[in-house]
């Protein structure tokens, strides 16, 4: 209907293809920093992960392979399979980040045993801790996917 | 093609960084490790302490460990092997590191032995009993009670021994000294005052080898 009022470039497609390619190429990399650096914490620093941080991990460790097939051909359709996961985490991580804040008692958390979720093993400058980064990390795929979700031909 | 350059590109850049991040990070924490036994030499050996080997051996193994801990118990085997290559050569002093639940317990049944001079009898027993008596990542001195008879002990005085102050005093140490020189896993090997590198039986033999070679070139 407002096709009219879209100015026309010289290859429309070709440009809109880029843009696309950029927002997944964008999630996949904070996806594969976020798993890298999990593994550092986890692997290299020995921070023992929480029940929380597991289920947070199940969601991102997979969106590094998903993502990266989506890129090559691109195929926009990969937000399809990859934004449930994004959710998921990302609720798991604003859960687990109210937790460490107190706005959710650690009586109703699922940890039984092992390390608390209460429990902030990091805090760098005094306000950057695990399960923000998370929080981030998850959001902005999830809104990275969400606009490619926007911009792909319907 | 372009964007394949960019994939492969931040693929390379994100492993080269993180390879680094962990050279950086391990030359740190070996650094400060180094650092702190350094500053702390006083808390590493103490009189108390069960000893074994040649007291004039030219290298001398420290090792805390927690009699509960299932690394201590695979590792055991192996430290014993290293002592029997090396005959006269390698002392071992262990320490406590008891981080498992009720663990102490297991502690004090083993210092209560070494009245009977049956120490090392009844730690290997334990090590060979572990999984029967800490099924649970918890000690009980219950289920340990009899793989403790086996060793031969008299069992109404070792549980006579067992309250004794003396017993308590020497956790109390070990667990302060743990703390000063920031033991935070079991086990944790000092060879001649310098810790492992890195945890791993092939570290341990590496460190002694080289211990024994620096002191065959100072006779």
């Amino acid at each position: 209907m407002r096709q009219a009022f879209q100015p026309s470039t010289s290859q429309p497609s070709s440009a809109s293809h880029d843009s696309i390619w950029a927002l997944v190429f964008g999630a996949w990399l904070v996806a594969t920093i976020s798993t890298l650096g999990a593994l550092f914490l986890g692997e290299v620093m020995g921070y023992t992960p929480c029940v929380l941080c597991w289920y947070q991990r199940i969601f991102m460790f997979p969106l590094v392979f998903v993502l990266a097939a989506g890129l090559f051909p691109l195929d926009p359709r990969v937000v399809r399979y990859s934004l449930p996961l994004a959710i998921g985490g990302l609720g798991t991580a604003v859960f687990h980040f109210a937790m460490t804040k107190g706005y959710i008692s650690e009586s109703i958390s699922p940890c039984t045993q092992g390390v608390p979720c209460s429990q902030v093993q990091v805090e760098w400058l005094g306000f950057i801790t695990i399960p923000l980064l998370s929080v981030l990390a998850f959001a902005v795929i999830t809104a990275l996917l969400i606009a490619t979700y926007f911009k792909a031909p319907k | 093609m372009k964007k394949t350059g960019i994939f492969v590109a931040a693929i390379a850049l994100l492993a080269l960084a993180f390879v680094f991040g962990v050279q950086l990070y391990r030359s740190e924490q070996a650094q400060q490790a180094s650092q702190t036994t350094m500053q702390n030499r006083d808390a590493l050996v103490r009189f108390h302490s069960p000893s074994m080997g040649n007291a004039s051996a030219p290298v001398h193994i420290v090792e805390f460990l927690d009699p509960a801990c299932e690394g201590c118990r695979a590792f055991y085997p192996f430290v014993k092997k290293l002592m029997a290559d090396n005959p006269e050569n390698i002392r071992l002093t262990v320490r406590y590191a008891p981080f498992h639940k009720g663990a102490d317990d297991i502690v004090r049944a083993l210092e209560a032995s070494r009245k009977q001079g049956k120490y090392w009898q009844a730690l290997e027993a334990m090590f060979a009993s572990q999984p029967e008596w800490a099924p649970d990542h918890t000690a009980h001195l219950d289920l340990a009670w009899p793989h403790l008879q086996r060793v031969g002990l008299d069992m109404e005085r070792l549980k006579e021994d067992m309250k004794s102050p003396d017993i308590t005093k020497i956790i109390q140490q070990d667990m302060e000294d743990v703390k000063a020189l920031k033991v935070s896993k079991t086990p944790e090997f000092f060879v001649n005052g310098k810790p492992l590198p890195s945890f791993g039986p092939e570290q341990l033999q590496k460190m002694v080898r080289d211990e024994l070679a620096s002191a065959q070139a100072r006779k």
